[in-house]
């Protein structure tokens, strides 16, 4: 089954040189950024606004919406948020090291539609080669007078500038990005007042667009709105990048039109579960969203509404499938410790909370587990995230404390028997099996 | 680009607590209210206040760590989150982010906000080590406090704690405990954001985030106690506080720091009568709770070893313990003796400028009515007319700062002279928009928060007054022409003609809308012993000698003498020429204060007779032939004026050591055996008595002070006696030319008294040094941290150079006073050579 390409159409017809000047200009390229400085403002927010293009970073916002939202002071700027480290994410990875000029390009447009004169790419500090490629294609696209003063023989000006995180996951929150990319440490700011349409980076007002978000503008500029609406699904227009990883045959980045459901991703996309393996979890978007599990959710659609429904979120598009022999103590610690070792360490309930929570949930699968600890890690939880409820609610600064809430949910809601089989057991019941093999 | 500065935005949503001043005088409306429900009750809040800020005014305590009411919100701790009804249903917020809004219901004890206040309790107890036992914090901590008043009573962490070494030594004053500390950012927003010192700062992340230094860069701030006060744990404890008291064994009283001529507000706090440490007051008037180190860690000296004890007199060369009755009497016969045969012209009177306003008065009597002399001086040589000091015109508030267009700044480095004012100018420049402008001879701690920064080469102020007058440098003349203008002016560099600051003050006064001016003198009490008349051209209240106004004066005190009388230098020069037979001291130490030495020396080895007051024998009371033991910070109850006039009330708390005795006592009972009583019973009575004779005092009562007056009572200017003009010369002398010119200017931390006796604070002073631009140094064949010789026509002695870009090339900066450097006087020109070439 074959499905229509949009961002990745450059890279699956021409992998060789995909990333290249040449080849871009060959497929088309620039010449959107070109049509784009004869339109007004209002014309490219109506555009993209009407496109019902939604952000890809994991908020799955309008992002025309978010475009008119742009407090009126000037200068204003624009953010690429590059810095994809949700695990189980890699999609724009690729997007930057195949397709650097297609995302430039979307910058262009970005910029234009809302008077920005600097534009910055913050790439994630461990993807270095993506980061030699856009620097390569900003390059390249300043020698060609695409950018800096008067781009494509206009009287528009453009500054970009390529910047490389240091390895820290919260820069991936906009507002910790606009503090790392000042200078300061990477810890998220306070909402209100710091939102960045209003109060962005060097406190003006910020457009956040995640890559593969402009990566789709030259291509809805190109076909048109309405004609991007008929890919995908009504209300999650166009296609968007999954990456899917563990327990399936063919891991890897896709590009899928929304609607489809899990079944079809995994079982015919994916290439199912090694060795016919059962299913015993699905992550559906990134390590922050709750879990599914195939008994209830194997048939639900892959749009935000019907996952939102079912209590978790698409997010970045990180889909991480574990099989029966994966143990759930051990995988909702490995997710616990991740976020615990990536808390900014700036607010409490964060810094200290999902620590302890680590230490309770390696107690358990260590074998020291006792017959109270589930219920003291649902209730540290919930000191992180009131009500253990769904979008959380937090008594944190920014959503990380409570994305470590996400997997011990799960364990609540479908694994409580593993968790209380780990206590009485005084060690991992899986491991146990193998053991005994 | 804009400035990438956080916190320049992020002051608009601190409620504003500027108060009085310019502000108030230009008449600013009061905020708007709003109303609110805070549990169920309605109430009015100004618009625009903080959540935690309003219900605390309205009396609902919102428990906080982070939050600190002088410095940004940052909600960090998360323990003042409150439930508030949103569009979208309750929501949890912090109370120290969100504002205020018209028909905002806000709830503080909810089960849900009960729920996230246990949470965040036990989350911060997890890794909190419990050593309260024998934490200094421990009774007064607000950790403890709140855990008892909002927490869950007990902990269900049973996982290993967080280890740190403990304590680190992060200064010469300050310990770090990272186990104890809650991450709440105060110490750190504090030196970033109110002292600007930015040395201590969060490392790591995550569950081993701490707080620390940079390598090998001590937290070396004038300021750093006040990390230490706002901790709200045990975190950052006073390596000389430590393991001294506990918080419930200590008395304390209000009192004000003296080393400064704010006055910045404080609580002397004692244990078994000796004084163990000094904390801030907030007080919207003067300090908003800081304190510089030398303030708060400078009281040390008063149970130094060293403090005189006894009265001395001179008994076959040599300074031996004797009674009261008898050093007295002596000093009275040879008064008595001197008096018949030459008359008041020979006696001079130098100090008063530390101790109270009753003491002052007290000084200023005895001259006039015992001495029959107007030779009195509480200024050691320092530039300043006392009229202009005492009584400027348009003389203006600290609290004008924050209301001020523009902040005009010529004179001393305040980071180094007036930490109180260096604090709240930075404030208004960081934080409330308004504009500084910087005019000094190098570098200064205010440079970076200045939009305008001048140097000028030393003795070259005039020149470059002139310079501006004559329409040069429009940039400067169009911020001084504002609406509201404050100069703060003072003595920047000894090389600094007289009247310079006062031209510059007058020149202000004709070219802003508004002027306010803030002179600033040295001494704790400089100004309030201006007003007490301890100057040879005023007598208690501002009032001339030869004007009108003396008549009330006479009713009290009798007739005084009306010839003006000689300032300090004038009395120096007398004393060496024979004029002056004899000399009284008053905690003053003129060999090590006045800009040029080698007069004091001369003069302190030729003097007749000389009587000293002091706590300590110093360079120029050795020599002495009568020495009295006097009472210090702390040992006596008066008043004191600040450099805005700002009457405030100290207390006393801790005995005066020995036989010692306030000023004021001595004075009285001498002039008892003098023949010539003053009539002086105790401090209190002075008190009155100066409400009645000196105008501007009149209300001034300790009661007042004590009551209504907390903050103090203002003196105004126009109670006093008119003084006369002060002719203003625009034109300067020439500026000296020569390529290498010296600029000699005070540092916090020198080898003044006080500060020797203090073993806190005296190895931080910076010894001899000499401050070169690099290219200077070059031409010297100077390298950093070398020896090199100094040499003016004053003096010379050998400095280890340190090259410094903030020095302009042809400035040579050498710090005054400090242990083993030598005194070079007032001489601009100046020779540099490389030690060993």
């Amino acid at each position: 089954m074959t499905y229509p390409l949009v961002v990745t159409r450059r890279m699956t017809d021409h992998p060789a040189d995909s990333h290249t000047l040449e080849r871009y200009e060959a497929t088309s390229g620039y010449e959107q950024a070109r049509r784009a400085l004869t339109m007004t403002r209002d014309e490219l927010v109506e555009e993209i606004k009407t496109s019902g293009l939604l952000g890809r970073g994991g908020a799955a916002f309008s992002a025309g919406l978010k475009w008119s939202f742009l407090a009126p002071a000037r200068p204003s700027y624009l953010v690429i948020n590059g810095d994809e480290s949700e695990p189980g994410t890699f999609k724009d990875r690729q997007l930057l090291e195949r397709d650097p000029h297609q995302m430039l390009e979307g910058v262009i447009i970005t910029a234009i539609a809302n008077e920005v004169h600097h534009a910055f790419i913050y790439i994630r500090g461990e993807y270095p080669k993506p980061a030699r490629r856009v620097q390569t294609a900003v390059d390249e696209a300043y020698a060609r007078g695409y950018l800096g003063k008067g781009i494509f023989g206009s009287d528009y000006d453009l500054e970009v500038t390529v910047h490389l995180g240091a390895g820290a996951y919260i820069c991936g929150e906009e507002t910790a990005l606009i503090n790392s990319l000042e200078g300061l440490r990477g810890e998220p700011r306070l909402k209100p007042p710091y939102f960045p349409a209003a109060k962005g980076l060097y406190m003006q007002p910020t457009i956040v667009n995640n890559v593969e978000t402009v990566s789709n503008l030259p291509h809805i500029l190109a076909m048109g709105s309405e004609e991007f609406i008929e890919i995908g699904h009504p209300l999650d227009t166009g296609t968007f990048m999954i990456s899917i990883s563990g327990h399936v045959n063919k891991p890897g980045n896709y590009e899928l039109p929304h609607g489809l459901t899990w079944r079809h991703l995994i079982y015919d996309i994916a290439g199912g579960v090694p060795g016919g393996r059962e299913i015993k979890a699905i992550v559906p978007g990134g390590a922050s969203a709750p879990w599914f599990i195939p008994e209830i959710h194997l048939e639900d659609q892959i749009t935000k509404d019907v996952c939102a429904e079912a209590g978790s979120m698409l997010g970045s598009g990180a889909v991480i499938v574990m099989d029966e022999t994966t143990c759930m103590v051990r995988a909702a610690e490995r997710i616990v410790r991740f976020f615990a070792h990536e808390s900014c360490g700036q607010c409490t309930p964060c810094r200290e909370g999902t620590t302890w929570m680590e230490m309770i949930l390696r107690r358990i699968e260590e074998g020291q587990g006792r017959a109270v600890d589930l219920d003291l890690l649902l209730d540290v939880s919930d000191g992180i995230s009131v009500g253990l409820a769904w979008p959380p609610k937090m008594t944190t600064i920014c959503p990380l404390g409570p994305s470590a809430v996400s997997p011990v949910l799960a364990l609540r809601d479908y694994f409580r028997d593993e968790v209380d089989e780990h206590v009485k057991m005084a060690g991992c019941p899986l491991k146990k099996v193998e053991a005994h093999a | 680009m804009p400035g990438p500065c956080q916190i320049a935005v992020s002051c608009r949503h601190v409620a504003c607590t500027a108060s009085g001043g310019l502000g108030v005088a230009m008449g600013e409306a009061g905020p708007e209210h709003v109303t609110i429900t805070i549990d169920g009750v309605s109430h009015e809040v100004p618009a625009g206040a903080l959540v935690i800020k309003a219900a605390q005014d309205r009396g609902t305590y919102i428990p906080r760590f982070c939050w600190h009411e002088r410095m940004n919100p940052v909600g960090m701790c998360r323990m003042c989150l409150v439930e508030v009804q949103g569009p979208r249903g309750p929501m949890l917020v912090t109370a120290c982010t969100n504002n205020v809004a018209d028909g905002m219901v806000v709830d503080t004890r909810g089960p849900t906000v009960k729920k996230a206040q246990e949470a965040v309790l036990e989350f911060l107890l997890a890794n909190h080590p419990l050593d309260c036992p024998v934490c200094d914090k421990g009774g007064e901590c607000p950790l403890q406090d709140q855990a008892f008043s909002h927490g869950p009573g007990e902990s269900r962490f049973v996982e290993i704690k967080r280890n740190f070494a403990k304590p680190i030594p992060i200064s010469d004053l300050v310990l770090l405990d990272r186990e104890r500390c809650i991450l709440c950012a105060r110490c750190t927003r504090f030196s970033d954001e109110i002292s600007g010192d930015p040395l201590i700062e969060f490392k790591s992340r995550a569950n081993v985030t701490e707080v620390n230094t940079f390598p090998d860069l001590p937290f070396s701030s004038y300021f750093s106690g006040n990390t230490i006060q706002i901790c709200p744990v045990g975190a950052l404890t006073s390596a000389q506080y430590r393991f001294r008291a506990r918080p419930w064994d200590l008395q304390m009283v209000e009192s004000s720091g003296m080393h400064d001529t704010a006055h910045p507000r404080l609580s002397v706090q004692v244990s078994q009568n000796e004084v163990l440490r000094l904390v801030g007051v907030d007080n919207d008037a003067t300090n908003h709770g800081w304190l510089s180190d030398k303030d708060r860690f400078g009281f040390q000296y008063l149970t130094s070893e060293e403090r005189l004890t006894m009265p001395l007199v001179r008994q076959d060369g040599q300074l031996v313990e004797t009674t009261w009755a008898e050093a007295l009497d002596r000093v009275a016969e040879r008064i008595g003796l001197i008096r018949d045969e030459d008359g008041g012209e020979v006696f001079a009177v130098i100090g008063g400028g530390h101790g109270t306003n009753e003491d002052a008065y007290a000084i200023s009597k005895f001259a006039r009515v015992v001495l029959e002399t107007n030779n009195v001086d509480a200024r050691l040589d320092d530039a300043l007319s006392s009229h202009f000091l005492a009584a400027t015109a348009d003389r203006g508030l600290i609290a004008d700062i924050d209301g001020a267009d523009t902040i005009l700044l010529w004179g001393p480095d305040l980071k180094e002279e007036h930490p109180t004012l260096y604090l709240r100018v930075r404030r208004a420049a960081q934080e409330l928009g308004v504009r500084l402008v910087v005019i000094h001879p190098r570098a200064t701690g205010l440079d970076d928060r200045a939009s305008m920064k001048l140097t000028y080469r030393p003795g070259g102020g005039f020149a470059l007054l002139d310079e501006v007058a004559d329409g040069k440098h429009p940039e400067l003349r169009q911020a001084l022409s504002a609406d509201r203008v404050v100069a703060i002016v003072g003595q920047a560099s000894f090389a600094d003609g007289p009247q310079l600051a006062e031209s510059v003050a007058a020149y202000v006064r004709n070219k802003a809308g508004s002027a306010r001016i803030l002179p600033l003198a040295r001494r704790g009490n400089i100004f309030g012993a201006l007003d007490m008349g301890l100057a040879p051209d005023l007598l208690p209240g501002r009032v001339a000698p030869d004007h009108a106004g003396r008549a009330a004066l006479a009713e009290s005190w009798g007739e005084p003498p009306a010839a003006r009388g000689k300032d300090t230098r004038a009395m120096l020069e007398g004393i060496d020429s024979g004029e002056i037979r004899f000399l009284l001291l008053v905690g003053a130490d003129p060999v090590r204060d006045v800009p040029d030495p080698r007069r004091a020396l001369l003069a302190m080895d030729s003097a007749e007779y000389v009587v000293s007051i002091d706590l300590f024998l110093n360079d120029s009371n050795r020599e002495a032939d009568v020495v009295l033991p006097a009472a210090g910070f702390a040992e006596k109850d008066g008043t004191v004026t600040n450099l805005e006039g700002r009457v405030q009330k100290v207390n006393v708390i801790a005995p005066i050591p020995g036989q010692g005795r306030p000023d004021w006592a001595i004075l009285d009972d001498l002039a008892e055996r003098a023949g010539r009583p003053i009539g002086l019973a105790n401090a209190e009575s002075i008190a009155k008595e100066i409400s009645e004779v000196a105008p501007a005092y009149t209300g001034i009562t300790w009661d007042h002070l004590e009551w209504e007056a907390r903050d103090g009572a203002v003196v105004p200017l126009s109670g006093s006696q008119p003084l006369s003009h002060i002719p203003v010369a625009l034109k300067g002398d020439n500026a000296p030319t020569a390529p290498l010119l010296l600029h000699v200017g005070r540092t916090l931390y020198d080898d003044g008294v006080m500060l020797r006796h203090s073993p806190s604070l005296r190895p931080l002073a910076r010894g001899a040094v000499v401050h070169l631009n690099p290219e200077d140094a070059k031409k010297a064949g100077a390298q950093d941290g070398h020896p090199v010789r100094v040499v003016t026509s004053h003096g010379e002695g050998e400095f280890s150079a340190i090259l410094d870009e903030g020095t302009p090339e042809g400035v040579v900066y050498v710090p005054f006073n400090q242990p083993g450097g030598a005194p070079l006087g007032t001489d601009a020109v100046v020779r540099v050579t490389a030690v060993g070439r």
